[in-house]
């Protein structure tokens, strides 16, 4: 093997499902990071617009793409996390007495 | 006190890293720290990791001078963590052992990737070496009283030592503590900030006078001024490229040099501070430079909230935010052009006011209400930072060091949450640094230690220690990342060249020895460039060459070997092209930036697609034929 792991990773069983959901993740952040840049770019006077507190629409977008990021992250581990333990989790046996 | 520090600090660092290397014998403890990093230490190594002197020096820097605009590096650089996080930290903690090269060429055991990859490796770290060592010698400038060189050659030197020792292990650890204490003292420094308030007149609480910079009336008949008030002489008016007047005036045998403002028809010459080289050495203001006259440390309100007189007191985050947004609130910055006087040199460092309103949205540094080229230019950038970090070798390589993928995940939660704090913290520091006076008009990068200074000798003596340990623990990380690129991908992999375990940690270390060498050379050759900026293209170069090849890799089953190493290829390559005929590298050549054959200063919105692109066509071409089945 010329490009193993370092230390062996085990199997993950929560794989396909963790790809599925940082993808999704990502396009709705994505699409966050984007409406800041178009506005920018559209109409770049509306970022002077006061919105919150005495605070302008730049400052309130800029540190929601801070503060959001980080709640998403939270989200995400929180799902995956839930996610890896329940595969993990023995199968409960479904017949377990007799007659 | 400073000095006392700063050393103390260095000693400790580097007696952790012999203590650290004395238990490191084998490759996998060399490059990756045996794997065995507990994830939350490997988080705020991450941070530690990141946050470099483009963070913490530039960002500050950038914002201290050009508000707003500032603050965009830091949105984009966390943003980039969402990419690494959703997309990255996963599969490439699946797929790799040591190297970015690793986790590309994990599917294929291609040359053709080992080669390009380790090449693209190389040059993405050496793009994001150079900042660091400018900052490293900026540091040392006012900290030790050395020159830029050799704070340069001291860092180079400590962190060949660092990583010459014990590789992942003494890194890992060393950006540890210096993320853990860069975070805690950064929000030291902004309750300071907040505390003392704002003033249009500051003197850092009566350690250093205001100077009131004076302007004079005069009236202008055709292309004569004339100044009414007494004494005063016009000597020379000179035009500067971009529509900028200067006019040389002459008062008790003394000459200086003021910037013409007109509007209205009316004329008002302002002071401002000038730096003149002639064959008998710089004078500064009229003075010859020395120990004693140097150029005025500048940032203060000329209004605040209409006010021109006025102080506010201790301020909460939002008011202070608030009050500086105020379209009342006027700040006066300051710019600089350079011409010829004669024989002579001159730098002007002149100021113009803004108002608050203007400096706390984009717009100052990059014109989102200017051209489509502008607006092209400012997209590019906001894209490079955001696909950047996810490409980052030196980033990358983290993910090795701990024991899964579960960890890898959290342990980038924990870089996410630090490195979004601090990147809040930088908007404050910058607006402080703004507006204390504080500012180094001829070196930006300055801004943060500066503002420390204002709040005493100790504070200052601990954020400079801090912010060269910030140098120490990025530089450490990247030639990691290097000399596992030249030993273990290029020697190990591509050229098979056989070695034992011992001789492959003997091989990295020898290429990190030559590759920190490279390094203090080019910190020096690049003195003076902010570092933020250059941060900016090396981000750019990574989201070039490498995020296609790994983001298809994962995504797209007909990828092939050519494919990605022709991605990396034109990646690299065209990027590096478009940066080195931009506006901004042909300032740094001496040239007009309007010959620029390329008219952007961020590539990435051509190399980025166009990398992409590659990796389609080419792995399309390069399918392999299925074997038709047999009836």
């Amino acid at each position: 093997m010329l490009h193993e792991p370092s230390l062996p990773v085990g199997k993950d069983p929560a794989g396909p499902y963790k790809t599925r959901l940082g993808i999704q993740m990502f396009i709705a952040y994505c699409l966050f990071y984007a409406g800041f840049v178009a506005i920018n770019l559209l109409s770049p006077k509306a970022m002077a617009a006061i919105i919150l507190m005495g605070l302008n629409l730049a400052t309130v977008y800029g540190f929601a793409l801070i503060i959001v990021a980080l709640i998403m992250a939270l989200i995400y581990n929180a799902l995956c996390t839930a996610k890896e333990a329940e595969l993990a989790a023995p199968e409960t046996p479904t017949n377990q007495g007799g007659n | 006190m400073a000095i006392f520090v700063f050393l103390a600090f260095v000693l400790f660092v580097v007696g952790l890293s012999f203590y650290l290397g004395s238990k490191t014998k084998t490759s996998a403890g060399y490059y990756a720290a045996g794997g065995q990093i507990h994830w939350g230490v490997n988080g705020i190594a991450f941070a530690g990791d990141y946050l470099s002197a483009a963070s913490f020096l530039g960002i500050c820097g950038m914002i201290a001078t050009a508000g707003y605009d500032g603050f965009l590096y830091s949105i984009g650089y966390l943003a980039g963590w969402m990419v690494a996080l959703f997309v990255i930290a996963e599969p490439m903690k699946r797929l790799g052992k040591y190297t970015f090269t690793d986790a590309v060429d994990a599917n294929y055991n291609s040359r053709g990737i080992k080669l390009c990859a380790a090449i693209s490796t190389l040059v993405v770290s050496v793009c994001y070496l150079i900042p660091q060592m400018v900052g490293a010698g900026v540091l040392v400038e006012p900290l030790l009283g050395l020159a830029h060189h050799w704070g340069v050659i001291m860092v180079g030197a400590i962190v060949i030592a660092i990583v010459a020792t014990a590789g992942m292990s003494s890194t890992t650890y060393v950006q540890f503590l210096k993320g853990g204490l860069l975070i805690i003292f950064s929000t030291i420094l902004v309750v300071c900030v907040l505390m003392r308030g704002i003033s249009t007149k500051p003197d850092q609480d009566g350690q250093v006078p205001f100077h009131e910079y004076t302007s004079i009336s005069a009236t202008k008949s055709g292309d004569t001024f004339t100044i009414a008030d007494g004494g005063w002489s016009v000597l020379a008016v000179k035009d500067v490229k971009g529509g900028l007047q200067f006019a040389k005036l002459g008062k008790d045998g003394k000459e200086s040099w003021w910037y013409i403002s007109t509007t209205d028809n009316t004329v008002t010459l302002k002071e401002s501070q000038f730096v003149v080289v002639k064959p008998d050495g710089k004078w500064i203001n009229g003075e010859k430079a020395s120990e004693t006259n140097k150029l005025r440390q500048v940032g203060n309100l000329e209004s605040l909230k209409g006010d021109v007189n006025a102080k506010t007191g201790s301020l909460g985050p939002v008011e202070y935010l608030a009050t500086m947004t105020d379209k009342d609130t006027l700040v006066k910055t300051w710019k600089s052009t350079s011409f010829a006087d004669g024989e002579q040199k001159v730098t002007v460092y002149y100021p113009k006011v803004v108002s608050g309103e203007k400096l706390l949205r984009p717009g100052q540094k990059f014109k989102v209400e200017g051209t489509w080229l502008e607006k092209l230019d400012f997209t590019s950038l906001m894209l490079a930072l955001f696909l950047g970090t996810a490409a980052l070798p030196h980033i990358l390589i983290r993910y090795y060091t701990v024991p899964n993928q579960a960890s890898a995940r959290k342990s980038t939660i924990v870089a996410i949450a630090a490195i979004g704090f601090f990147y809040v913290l930088t908007l404050f520091m910058g607006l402080g640094a703004m507006t204390n006076g504080v500012i180094n008009p001829a070196d930006s990068n300055m801004s943060a230690p500066l503002l420390s200074r204002s709040f005493g000798e100790l504070l200052f003596a601990i954020i400079s220690a801090i912010a060269f340990a910030t140098v120490l623990g990025t530089v450490a990380g990247l030639i990691v990342a290097s000399s596992g690129a030249v030993a273990h991908d290029l020697m190990d992999r591509y050229m098979n060249i056989k070695m034992d375990d011992r001789q492959k940690v003997t091989a990295g270390k020898t290429a990190a020895f030559v590759i920190g060498g490279i390094a203090i050379l080019l910190g020096i050759l690049f003195k003076g460039m902010n570092v933020t900026f250059l941060v900016g293209l090396a981000f750019a170069v990574a989201a070039s060459a490498n995020l296609p090849a790994v983001l298809m890799l994962l995504f797209w089953k007909k990828t092939t070997a050519k494919g990605i190493a022709a991605s990396i290829t034109v990646g690299m390559i065209s990027s590096l092209a478009l940066i080195a005929f931009s506006p901004e590298l042909y300032t740094l050549y001496g040239k007009n930036p309007l010959d620029a054959p390329i008219p952007l200063n961020n590539p990435g919105i051509i190399s980025i697609p166009l990398s992409f692109l590659i990796l389609v066509v080419v792995s399309l071409l390069t399918q392999k034929k299925t074997e038709p089945a047999k009836a």
